[in-house]
C-alpha cells in the first residue's frame, strides 16, 4: 500500500465514495479517445492563450500549464468542513490586519513579538490608521491547502495579497464542460462559472464613499509580459471593467483617473495585480514603472479602494504564517478549524539548530519567497544541494522558515500508462467584502506532474486539475 | 475606452494590414523577377523600397540578392517591417486589447501568429514561398472576416476600421510612389510588352487585376490604372476608397462621442485636396509630387487621430 493518502482509490484498489462516477467514466472510455480529447484541450487552451510567461526566460516564451482531464473530486461533507475553517481563517486575517494597522492589540497582548510586525519587509508603515472601505483589507485571498488523509487538511500559506490561478479554475471547468459534457449530467457538481460576476459585486462593495452611482472598477496589471497577464485580461473582459497599466493612470483632482478616448475618468475600486512596492513610484519604490504617481495619497485620503488594500502581504508572510493558529484564536475566540503546518522559524536559535540537523527531512522557505522559487525539499535534495542550503541558512537565518516534508494526497493524472497517483493541493478563492465571505466551492487544483515529486507550482512543472466540488 | 486600447486597436490591424499588402508586394516582386530574370536586382531594389525596408537591408547587406531581399522582407527580426515582425506586433498589441476583442478575432489574431512563427522558424525557400504567402492572404482575410462578423459596431470598431484603411491608404500610395514612372503618359509608353508588365505587376500588387478588367476591360492604360488605384470609388484599396472610409468611421466617433477634433476635418480635407478630382488633373499636377503630398498629409492625420483620442498620452 503507497503511503500516501490517495482520493480516488482506497487501499484495496477500490473507488471513494465521491469518485465512483469517475472511476466508472474512465473505465468505460476508449482511450485513445481520451488522449485525442487531451491533445485537443490543450490546443484549445494555446489558441486562447492561455499561457504564462516565464520569469527569467526569453520574452516570448509563453507556456501552456499542463491540463489533466481527470478531474479533482472534493463530497459536500469535506467541502462544509474546509468552507467553514476557511471562512474563520480570512475572518482572522482581516481583524489582525486591521489590528496590527490600528492599536496592535496582539502585539500589546503578547501573542506575537513586536518585531515581528515593526521589523517585517512587508509591514507598511504608510498604512498605520489608515481604514479601508468597509474594513476589508483582504477582497481576494487564495488560501493554499493540502491533504494528508481522509480528514487531515493542512493550510499551507495564506495567499493575501495578489493570488492568481482563478482564471485556470474557471478555464478547466470550461474545458472539461466542452470536451465531457455527459460526465456533468451524471453528477451533480457545483458551478464555478459566477466567479467573476460575484468578483466585480465583491469589488463594487467595497467602494469609497465619493464614489457617486455604479461604482468604476478597473484591473491594474504590470502588462502583456507579466507572467499572469492572460488572467488579468480574462477577468477584466468577465467583469465587463478596463484592464489599465500604471500609464494610463494619472491623479486629477484627489481622483485616481484613467486615460481614456474622452478624457480622464475617476476609478472608484482597483483591483490591483501589481505588488505593494510597485504600486506607487513617490511613496515606494522610486525606478517603479508599472504604478501611479501619488495613488496611495489618494487611497489614504478615501479617494479609491485599492484591493487587496496595500501592506497586506503581512498577513501571509511566511514568519507571521507560524503564528497564525494564535491569530485565529486570538480575533475569533474558536480554536482554528483548519491546522496549521508546524513550522520552524530559523531566527529562533533552538528551532534553527533543529532544522541544521535534520535538514534532509524538511521543507525549507524563503520568508517571503513564492512559486516555489529559493526552496529546499530535503528527503529530494542532492548532499551538495543541502550543504550549499545550510550555508545560505547561516548566514541569514531569520530568511528561513522550516517544516516537516508533508504526505501530500495524490490523486491520478492520465499518464501514457493509464491513469497513475500523482501529489496535489488545492487553492479554493474567497472574496471578501462587507456583505460577507464568499467561497467559490472549487478552486485551483495544481499537481505535481512528475512521479514522486511534491512541488506542484507551474513555474517548476506543475499541472492543473478541474476541481469539482459535489452537491450534497 | 482607454486611449490605450484605441491606439492598440489602431496598430494591431495597421500591422495587420501591412502584412497582408506587404505579402502581395513579395507576390508581385516574385512574378516579376520570374518574368524579367536579368534585371532582378532592379525589381527586388523597388520591392524593397515600396516596403519602405530598403535603408534597412543595405544595412545588414551591400547587394541586392533575390533570396536576401525575400528573406529581409519575410521574416528577417532586424526589421520591424518584415511580415514576421509585424504579425508579432499585431498579436502584441491584440494581446494589449484582448478584453476589447471577441473571442473570435483574439484567436484568429493569436492563431495567425502562431502559424507565422512556425512557418518561418527558418529560410523559407523558393518553393514555399507562394504557400506562405498564400497563409499570411489567407489568415488576413480570416481576421477581417472575424472582426465584420462579431464585432459590434461600437468605438471599439470604428478604431479597428480607421487603422486599416489608413495603412491601407499608405499601402497604396507607397506603390504609386514607387512607380509612379511606369504610369506617366511618355512618348514611349505605347504598350510595349514590357510595359504591360509593368502595369500589371503594379495591379497585382493591390490585388486588382480582376477589378481592373471588370471596370476597364482587358486593356491596360496607365492613366486607367492611377483612375483604377487613386480615384476609384468601389476599388477596396484605392485611395478614394480608403479615405472615404477613414472619414465615415471618424463621423461614427464624433456621433458617438459628441465631439470630434482636428482629425475629423482634417480627413475632409484630405478629401477634397486630393480625391475630389480627375485624374487629369493629377496628371497636371505631376503624379510624383501628389502622391508625395498625399502621403505626407496623411501622415499628419494618422498623427492627429493619435492625438485627439490619447492613444499615448
Amino acid at each position: 500500500m503507497s503511503e500516501y493518502f490517495d482520493e480516488m482509490f482506497n487501499g484495496d484498489g477500490s473507488l471513494r465514495g465521491p469518485y465512483e462516477e469517475i472511476g466508472r467514466w474512465f473505465n468505460a472510455e476508449d482511450v485513445s479517445r481520451l488522449r485525442a480529447k487531451q491533445r485537443e484541450a490543450e490546443k484549445v487552451f494555446r489558441l486562447t492563450g492561455i499561457t504564462f510567461n516565464v520569469y527569467g526566460k526569453a520574452e516570448a516564451e509563453e507556456r501552456l500549464i499542463p491540463f489533466d482531464i481527470v478531474p479533482r473530486v472534493i463530497s459536500a461533507r469535506e467541502w462544509q468542513r474546509l468552507e467553514r475553517g476557511i471562512e474563520q481563517r480570512v475572518r482572522a486575517i482581516n481583524a489582525f490586519l486591521h489590528d496590527i494597522y490600528h492599536r496592535q492589540e496582539i502585539v500589546r497582548a503578547g501573542r506575537v513579538p513586536a518585531e515581528m510586525i515593526a521589523g517585517n519587509e512587508a509591514f507598511l508603515p504608510q498604512m498605520l490608521g489608515v481604514s479601508p472601505p468597509g474594513q476589508v483589507y483582504t477582497h481576494i485571498v487564495g488560501v493554499d491547502l493540502v491533504r494528508t488523509g481522509p480528514d487531515e487538511f493542512f493550510v499551507l500559506e495564506d495567499n493575501a495579497r495578489t493570488p492568481s490561478g482563478v482564471s485556470y479554475m474557471l478555464e478547466n471547468r470550461e474545458t472539461m464542460l466542452k470536451m465531457f459534457p455527459e460526465l456533468f449530467s451524471a453528477t451533480n457538481v457545483r458551478n464555478v462559472s459566477d466567479y467573476p460576476r460575484n468578483l466585480r459585486r465583491s469589488l463594487a462593495a467595497c467602494a469609497p464613499a465619493c464614489a457617486d452611482g455604479e461604482p468604476t472598477v478597473a484591473v491594474l496589471t504590470p502588462g502583456i509580459y507579466n507572467s499572469a497577464y492572460y488572467e488579468h485580461a480574462f477577468l477584466a473582459d468577465q467583469m465587463a471593467v478596463e484592464l489599465v497599466e500604471g500609464h494610463d493612470l494619472r491623479v486629477v483632482d484627489g481622483r485616481v483617473c484613467m486615460r481614456t478616448t474622452r478624457g480622464y475618468k475617476p476609478i472608484d475600486v482597483l483591483y490591483r495585480r501589481v505588488d505593494d512596492d510597485f504600486l506607487d513610484p513617490l511613496n515606494f519604490n522610486p525606478d517603479s514603472a508599472l504604478g501611479v504617481p501619488g495613488i496611495l495619497d489618494v487611497y489614504r485620503a478615501g479617494g479609491v479602494t485599492i484591493a487587496n488594500a496595500p501592506g497586506t502581504g503581512i498577513a501571509d508572510d511566511k514568519a507571521i504564517y507560524s503564528y497564525m493558529p494564535e491569530i485565529v484564536e486570538f480575533y475569533t475566540g474558536e480554536k482554528p478549524l483548519l491546522q496549521n503546518c508546524p513550522t520552524w522559524r530559523c531566527s529562533d536559535p533552538v528551532s534553527l539548530s533543529y532544522v541544521m540537523d535534520n535538514l534532509s527531512e524538511l521543507v525549507v522557505k524563503e520568508v517571503h519567497g513564492s512559486g516555489g522559487y529559493g526552496m529546499l525539499i530535503g528527503p529530494t535534495a542532492s548532499k551538495k544541494e543541502i550543504s550549499a542550503f545550510r550555508d545560505k541558512l547561516k548566514a541569514r537565518p531569520a530568511n528561513y522558515i522550516a517544516q516537516p516534508t508533508l504526505s501530500l494526497s495524490t490523486v491520478p493524472i492520465f499518464a501514457r500508462s493509464g491513469l497513475a497517483p500523482r501529489h496535489v493541493d488545492l487553492r479554493p478563492f474567497v472574496l471578501v467584502s462587507p456583505d460577507g465571505i464568499k467561497i467559490t466551492p472549487g478552486g485551483l487544483t495544481r499537481v505535481a506532474l512528475k512521479k514522486g515529486s511534491l512541488v506542484v507550482n507551474s513555474s517548476q512543472g506543475g499541472g492543473t486539475k478541474d476541481t469539482w466540488v459535489l452537491e450534497d | 475606452m482607454l486611449g490605450k486600447t484605441a491606439g492598440g486597436l489602431f496598430w494591431m490591424s495597421r500591422y495587420l494590414e501591412r502584412a497582408e499588402n506587404t505579402a502581395r508586394l513579395l507576390e508581385s516582386g516574385q512574378r516579376m523577377a520570374l518574368t524579367r530574370t536579368k534585371n532582378s536586382a532592379e525589381e527586388w531594389g523597388s520591392v524593397l523600397k515600396t516596403a519602405g525596408v530598403l535603408d534597412g537591408y543595405h544595412a545588414k547587406y551591400d547587394d541586392i540578392t533575390k533570396d536576401n531581399a525575400v528573406d529581409w522582407v519575410l521574416r528577417d527580426a532586424d526589421n520591424p517591417s518584415s511580415i514576421k515582425s509585424v504579425i508579432k506586433q499585431a498579436r502584441d498589441n491584440a494581446r494589449l486589447v484582448r478584453t476589447a476583442l471577441t473571442h473570435d478575432v483574439w484567436s484568429a489574431v493569436n492563431a495567425t501568429w502562431m502559424q507565422i512563427d512556425e512557418v518561418m522558424k527558418r529560410r523559407v525557400n523558393e518553393r514555399d514561398l507562394p504557400a506562405t504567402l498564400e497563409l499570411i492572404r489567407q489568415q488576413a482575410a480570416l481576421v477581417r472576416g472575424a472582426t465584420l462578423g462579431t464585432m459590434l459596431r461600437n468605438d471599439i470598431f470604428d478604431f479597428t476600421r480607421i487603422g486599416t484603411f489608413v495603412e491601407r491608404a499608405d499601402n497604396t500610395g507607397r506603390i504609386l510612389d514607387v512607380k509612379y514612372y511606369v504610369l506617366l503618359p511618355t512618348a514611349f509608353s505605347v504598350g510595349s510588352s514590357l510595359d504591360n508588365i509593368q502595369w500589371e505587376s503594379i495591379l497585382r500588387s493591390v490585388g486588382a487585376g480582376g477589378g481592373y478588367r471588370m471596370t476597364h476591360g482587358e486593356k491596360t492604360r496607365p492613366s486607367d490604372i492611377a483612375q483604377f488605384l487613386i480615384l476609384d470609388q468601389r476599388m477596396p484599396r484605392s485611395l478614394h476608397f480608403c479615405c472615404r472610409k477613414i472619414q465615415e468611421n471618424l463621423s461614427y466617433l464624433k456621433k458617438d462621442y459628441g465631439f470630434a477634433g482636428p482629425s475629423g476635418e482634417a480627413s475632409n480635407a484630405l478629401y477634397e485636396k486630393y480625391l475630389d478630382q480627375k485624374i487629369s488633373d493629377i496628371f497636371e499636377i505631376g503624379l510624383h509630387e501628389y502622391i508625395q503630398d498625399f502621403l505626407a498629409d496623411l501622415g499628419n492625420l494618422s498623427r492627429q487621430i493619435e492625438i485627439d483620442y490619447r492613444f499615448y498620452e
